[in-house]
């Protein structure tokens, strides 16, 4: 096992993670402030993808295709917070659960309808060659730049929430409902707004790993219960308990992924091996948020005091 | 009125195999029995979910381990359903004991994610299950065997065996729910604090509740795997245990027949749409988010509803 082999799946698992941290940023925001478990959230993420590969066959070109989608996908994601959302924020967490996941159903079939089952996204061409990273140690351009990308917006998202007065406004939200209510925060508009940050994320999120996975009908679904494992671990409402859960179950996935069924082999009998290592690497990160909420049952980073 | 309303219900489904049979439906005699066992397992999770109070996201582990149970027994050379059978509720009762154990120490929204997270890691694990099927899954030769000479590979035969224990079940969850122990778990789920302090053991009861509601789904994932023939790791990947959850929800929650009406209605919903278009999920999605917009109590709170309208009307 080389260590440039154990550099390049750490970076891997930072790119994951980083992406991950999109999904999870939205949907934190969302669950803290707004008390409100959203399914639908992985629905964003693949209408994403799909606008992105849209625009970027309409267009030819990848990054004026990623812009398109953002503003389009947040677009989508306020006209839903007005027309639907709006209306469950009062009710329990079941009635919530049954609305979005209608949506799920709603959304994927819209998606079969308008684009098919699946439709292609590559890589720019620029990004499609490997860089030199060290001697040594050659790493995909194209992963190179998500990786950028996802610091990039994990700063600015920062910035926006601990500097900026609406930044203020959605921690206040998230600390406390009611209290920023009484103190004269439009909190119906604060919440549309959210909403459509979140589906920026999402979107981001979505055209960015298009290329690496597949844009098809039902990416969001595995990704949703990634990113709510994220948000359960970091803490929810918490954007910073988010960014760290996200790296967490990145790094501990794509390592586990790649490491797990090897070192298994060097311990049990092939047969065994080969059945348990693929396992056991997929569960690592549900006993990872097992044991953390065993051991901080609020998450790493609660949010509410 | 209620009482009759059962009865009636009953009576239709005993008659319906010798209606439909006559007229060629058979089809529709499989697709009864695979409503009826998914009513059982939407039946339990309304025990612990309804009555419980607690917000179980990963049910379908258990009736995937039934489902697992039965299908490795066939697999290995046994069908006797009285051994798999008893042994495929034992498994599902015993992953239970263990999800609950640890689940039940965590409250609200995080119990929720904790059973996600089980059901997630036994979903994983039948994918792994190379010997068995693993992604694929496995396709069973035969039915479980009773004997007696009784044949569950005739549908007819099989519906009657559904059938007949979903009543049983219904029965013994109405009877339970209406003893002491329903009115504990009950009044733990309205306030946990004020039960203990009066000094009932909750977390024992709680655990106890979802044993018995994880033992049921045993159960159905048992008939389950009989009914299709087949059994494969998406029985329990999580998006299973959220169709359980909608059923309960869309009967209505904590409601007796809150889970057989749900069940029913769902999939009767999907069986006349995917008739008439592929794209069946549309308007089965957009009369989900209407019942949730406009009948918050969900079916049985709408005729609920009416018959109570009904009543003050003076009808």
């Amino acid at each position: 096992m080389s260590s440039t082999l154990i550099l390049e799946q750490a970076l891997n698992g930072l790119q994951f993670g980083l992406m991950l941290f999109l999904l999870a940023a939205g949907l934190t925001l969302v669950f803290g402030i707004m008390d409100m478990i959203n399914l639908a959230h992985g629905s964003l993420y693949m209408l994403g993808a799909f606008l992105a590969a849209t625009f970027a066959d309409l267009t030819g070109s990848f990054w004026l295709a990623v812009l398109l989608a953002i503003a389009g996908t947040a677009l989508i994601g306020m006209v839903l917070e007005l027309s639907v959302l709006r209306r469950l924020y009062t009710r329990d967490h079941l009635s919530q659960v049954l609305a979005t996941f209608a949506l799920i159903l709603i959304a994927n079939e819209s998606v079969r309808i308008v684009w098919g089952p699946q439709l292609p996204l590559n890589t720019p061409v620029a990004l499609s060659g490997p860089v030199q990273l060290l001697p040594g140690l050659t790493y995909s351009s194209y992963r190179l730049v998500i990786i950028a990308v996802g610091l990039a917006v994990a700063m600015l998202l920062y910035f926006v929430i601990a500097k900026t007065k609406a930044g203020m406004l959605v921690r206040a939200g998230a600390s406390n409902r009611e209290m920023a209510t009484a103190m004269g925060v439009d909190i119906k508009r604060l919440f549309t707004l959210v909403f459509g940050l979140g589906a920026a994320l999402c979107a981001i999120a979505g055209a960015m790993l298009g290329p690496l996975l597949a844009v098809q009908v039902g990416m969001g679904e595995s990704i949703l219960i990634l990113a709510f494992v994220v948000i359960v671990i970091g803490g929810i409402g918490s954007v910073r308990g988010a960014v760290v859960g996200a790296i967490l179950v990145g790094v501990v996935d794509t390592i586990g992924r790649a490491f797990i069924p090897a070192l298994l082999r060097e311990f049990l009998p092939p047969q065994l091996a080969s059945a348990g290592g693929p396992a056991l690497a997929s569960i690592m990160i549900y006993i990872l948020m097992v044991a953390i909420l065993f051991w901080r049952p609020q998450g790493l980073f609660p949010a509410r005091g | 009125m209620r009482r009759a309303l059962t009865l009636a219900a009953l009576a239709a489904a005993v008659v319906f195999p010798l209606v439909a049979k006559p007229l060629g439906w058979e089809f529709y005699i499989g697709f009864a029995s695979r409503t009826l066992i998914y009513a059982l397992a939407a039946s339990s999770l309304n025990l612990v979910l309804g009555y419980g109070g607690m917000l179980s996201f990963g049910h379908a582990a258990f009736v995937g381990a039934g489902a697992y149970t039965v299908a490795v027994f066939m697999a290995e050379g046994i069908a006797s359903a009285w051994v798999a059978w008893p042994i495929a509720i034992a498994v599902a009762a015993a992953l239970a004991v263990a999800i609950g154990a640890v689940s039940l120490r965590t409250r609200g929204v995080y119990f929720i994610m904790i059973t996600l997270a089980f059901a997630q890691m036994i979903y994983y694990i039948a994918v792994g299950m190379r010997a068995y099927g693993g992604e694929e899954g496995l396709n069973l030769p035969t039915r479980s065997q009773i004997g007696f000479g009784v044949d569950l590979k005739d549908d007819v035969t099989f519906y009657y065996l559904v059938l007949a224990v979903l009543a049983a079940a219904l029965c013994g969850l109405y009877r339970l729910i209406h003893a002491r122990f329903g009115r504990v778990i009950e009044a733990i789920r309205e306030n946990e604090t004020r039960m203990e302090a009066i000094g009932f053991p909750t977390y024992r009861y709680k655990l106890v509740c979802f044993v018995i509601g994880g033992a049921l789904a045993g159960a159905a994932g048992a008939l389950l795997a009989n009914q299709n023939s087949y059994v494969n790791p998406n029985l329990l990947y999580w998006t299973q245990s959220g169709e359980l959850m909608i059923m309960v929800i869309l009967g209505g929650v904590g409601y007796h027949y809150g889970g057989l009406l749900g069940a029913v209605a769902l999939l009767v919903l999907e069986e006349v749409f995917s008739a008439y278009t592929i794209h069946w999920q549309l308007p089965v999605g957009i009369i989900l988010l209407g019942i949730v917009l406009f009948a918050p109590q969900g079916l049985v709170g709408i005729a609920g509803r009416r018959f109570l309208v009904r009543r003050l009307a003076g009808g």
